[in-house]
């Protein structure tokens, strides 16, 4: 059973590049636009992993870690940030919020799926 | 979000680098075509390439890519082998990735369409779907600092499952690092009716050996900092040190927290191993034993092979942008400069400790300008490795079969010398190539082997590089050379002159034409800018040549461009610098012999008739000329010359300094230097002021 994953971004060329690459790599792949079409999502199946952008509408990317963290049924699922800083104060904000790791945006397809595989093997 | 331009850029430049990776291992490969490793390499290579594009929205580039890297796999998977038709297609393929990326998309459909079709071609017909891409494999091939040993002491808090962490990603992650062993302390595990399946009991202790470093090490628990106790140490650092050297059992529990010296001494007076006694007694742990075991282990065994081994690698290196090179190395002239001020004004003071001092700056000096020159050298051979793939096309685009054979690529020589020597390069293995190897037919005709040899070496002499461009086929014809040069008015029709007087007329300007490529069967197309590009060098040129056998081209360089070697002379009140290279002797010019040759301005030196200019006529220079001149005789291409100055300083170690636009172009002069005192002294450019002699004294006769 491949493991699934879901994948949050606002950009389309960044959710199909994403998606490219982990659809390659083996694992299934559900995408959604925002927090908020991610938590519906979220809902309907579970997911191995959550990759998720940080500046988005309606909800954002910290938002969406923080309502995982505090849903009882998702609470435990890891979550990536996908962050196109690597400052040290959104990477505090998001480990506060309870994310798993992160990964810094422009990356090449080797880094995000050896971030992927140290959180879900 | 869109990636910027500024992004795309860099993933156009990184892509180009990956390219020119891709070629050497097609170029390997060629060679090579049963090696696993070579086809694992250019698969992975156009598998990035590939991802990379799409991610960055060359979608074209991504597409075409795909389908060679669509045969690589089928190579990988054994369903297809190496042929040199499939490495030549490769290669062309190679060359559209790379102009696709420059965006010129346009001009390349016909090309692609063609590509596609013949790649397709290679493909098995049987319809078998491509197998699922093997596993991943390490693509970071970096060459990093020794291997040193650390312990890690990972002790979660319950709360680690809180944020999705699964520590087992961890230990993975560090097993990646380097060598890794791992104890789990499970004591702390409650029985099966107290556990909260959500909380995480067990803690590691890690070993691991690695040429990470302690940052990279502690980044892979950065998100779980606060969720943890974390303890990094240092316990071997990759020097080279005795095995048996380590730290005892108890340093090392004592070290880790587990034990204290008071227990330890306690321990100890019982007279039973003290990994035992301390289990026995509940003091420490059976698995903290355990890990401080292997951690000495490790460490032993790490610091022994390494004392076989003997020398560690330790070589890092640190990129540094050439501009900030060139302006140290101003920098040190300038120092270089002022130095020789103070020494000077040292020796006029007389004061003992100012000259100590003095005396020790020189020296810091001197070797401060040394090793700041040898930073600017590199190895000549990634000049050299380009022109594998030259002679390879040079040899399809002929119908010739050629080899080139490389020596001495780790020769170091001056950054600016080998980017200015790159064209003159390309210039004079093309000839060899085109004009010098023959066919293969001839070849054989005149039992030779049907491959052509085409030889590229480089090794130091002195303060000079030499490469040589060698090959095996015709050599040059004399009597075409002869009568071309008759034609072209660059000899009298009755001159007899020797072979290699007649090989030297090939770097002649007007020697050669267009028209002469297929005409003489020599070489001579453009040998005269070669020539001249390497005199810009200050280098020179030669020819050896043996009919039937081959020819040589021999370059001879300096190390560097920055440092000349010079001869001091005074004519009035201005110096001279005269670079030694050329220098062969000086010798007194007394008025008597200046009459006797009545005005032909001609010198006899060891009975042989020198002619010679006066720099101080030349340069205009105010004054009367002492009683005693003295003449510096200098060979330039064989051809001695004399430069008559009014004394002769002595040998004089110059960092060159550039003339300013005004006197750039002047004749006779290639620069300047600031001398110890501050005062200027000119650079005497002896090759063109013997041109612009020579042609000033046939302009009046």
């Amino acid at each position: 059973m491949p493991k699934r994953i879901l994948i949050v971004d606002d950009s389309a060329s960044i959710l199909q590049v994403e998606r490219l690459v982990l659809s390659e790599a083996g694992y299934e792949v559900v995408q959604a636009t925002d927090g908020q079409d991610a938590l519906a999502k979220l809902n309907g199946t579970p997911m191995h992993l959550v990759l998720t952008d940080l500046n988005m509408p309606r909800l954002d990317g910290i938002g969406l870690i923080r309502a995982i963290r505090t849903n009882p049924v998702h609470r435990l699922v890891p979550v990536v940030m996908v962050t196109t800083e690597s400052k040290d104060a959104k990477k505090q904000e998001g480990k506060a919020a309870g994310a798993t790791g992160w990964i810094v945006k422009p990356f090449t397809p080797e880094q995000l799926l050896a971030v992927v595989k140290k959180v879900i093997g | 979000m869109k990636f910027t331009e500024q992004v795309s850029n860099s993933f156009v430049e990184e892509t180009n680098e990956r390219l020119a990776e891709l070629e050497a291992t097609l170029l390997d490969l060629e060679s090579e075509p049963s090696n696993v490793d070579l086809v694992a390499k250019a698969f992975r290579a156009l598998h990035t390439i590939k991802g990379a594009s799409a991610m960055f929205g060359f979608d074209s580039v991504a597409s075409f890519t795909h389908e060679l890297e669509t045969v690589f796999d089928e190579i990988r998977n054994g369903r297809l082998s190496v042929t040199q038709p499939l490495i030549g297609l490769a290669l062309e393929c190679r060359d559209l990735i790379r102009r696709l990326l420059s965006g010129d998309e346009d001009s390349c459909h016909a090309d692609r369409t063609r590509l596609i079709q013949a790649l397709r071609a290679f493909q098995p017909v049987d319809g078998q779907p491509p197998s699922a891409p093997a596993k991943k494999e390490d693509l970071f091939g970096t060459r990093p600092p020794p291997e040193r040993t650390y312990r890690i002491l990972f002790r979660p808090k319950p709360e680690l499952f809180h944020n999705g962490t699964n520590p087992l990603g961890l230990l993975n992650e560090l097993a990646e690092m380097g060598s890794t062993q791992v104890v789990a302390t499970t004591r702390t595990i409650p029985p099966l009716q107290d556990i909260d399946p959500e909380s995480c009991y067990v803690a590691w202790d890690i070993i691991i050996s690695t040429r990470k470093s302690m940052d990279d090490i502690r980044s892979v628990f950065i998100f779980v900092e606060d969720l943890c106790t974390l303890r990094i140490d240092l316990v071997d650092d990759g020097e080279n040190q005795d095995a048996d050297d380590y730290k005892k059992l108890g340093e090392i529990l004592i070290e880790r927290g587990d034990l204290t010296t008071e227990q330890l001494k306690a321990c100890l007076s019982e007279q039973k191993r003290l990994g035992e006694l301390l289990v026995e007694r509940g003091i420490v742990s059976a698995e903290a034993i355990e890990a401080a075991v292997l951690e000495q282990q490790r460490v032993r065994e790490a610091r022994a092979r390494r004392n076989t081994n003997g020398q560690c690698e330790n070589a890092t290196s640190v990129r540094v942008g050439a501009e900030k090179l060139d302006s140290l190395v101003d920098l040190v002239g300038e120092l270089v400069i002022a130095q020789a001020r103070l020494g000077q004004l040292a020796g006029m003071l007389g004061n003992t400790d100012l000259l100590n001092v003095a005396e020790t700056m020189d020296r810091l000096a001197a070797e401060l300008r040394d090793s700041t020159l040898s930073i600017r050298m590199v190895p000549i051979g990634t000049t050299f490795s380009r022109f594998n793939r030259l002679v390879r096309d040079l040899s399809a685009d002929l119908g010739k079969e050629i080899d080139l054979q490389t020596e001495g690529a780790e020769t170091e020589l001056d950054k600016t010398v080998i980017e200015r020597l790159g064209d003159p390069l390309i210039h004079l293995i093309r000839n060899s190539c085109d004009h010098g190897i023959e066919s293969p037919e001839v070849r054989e005709a005149a039992g030779k082997p049907r491959r052509g040899l085409v030889r590229l070496t480089a090794y130091h002499t002195g303060p000079n590089v030499f490469i040589e461009i060698h090959d095996d086929g015709a050599g040059l014809d004399a009597n075409a050379i002869h009568s071309k040069a008759v034609e072209r008015g660059l000899l009298a029709p009755e001159a007899t002159p020797s072979h290699q007087d007649l090989f030297n007329l090939i770097f002649q300007p007007g020697f050669s034409t267009a028209k002469t490529l297929s005409n003489v069967s020599g070489r001579g197309v453009g040998m005269d800018v070669v020539k001249r590009s390497i005199d810009a060098l200050r280098g020179s040129v030669e020819v050896q040549s043996t009919k039937g056998q081959g020819t040589t081209i021999r370059l001879r360089l300096p190390l560097t461009l920055a440092i000349i070697e010079g001869l001091m002379v005074t004519v009035g009140e201005t110096r001279y610098v005269l670079p030694m290279s050329l220098v062969e002797e000086c010798v007194e010019l007394a008025r008597e012999d200046v009459e006797r040759s009545h005005g032909n301005n001609l010198a006899t030196v060891r009975s042989e008739l020198v002619p010679y200019l006066r720099l101080r006529e030349w340069f205009s220079v105010p004054g009367e000329q002492p009683a005693i001149e003295q003449i510096v005789i200098v060979s330039v291409e064989g051809v001695r010359f004399g430069l008559v100055v009014d004394s002769v300083v002595g040998q004089h170690q110059t960092v060159i300094k550039t003339l300013g636009k005004m006197y750039r172009h002047t004749e006779g002069l290639s620069g300047a230097t600031i001398l110890g005192d501050g005062t200027v002294a000119l650079i005497v450019d002896v090759s063109s002021l013997i041109k612009a002699s020579s042609v000033a004294m046939q302009a009046t006769s």
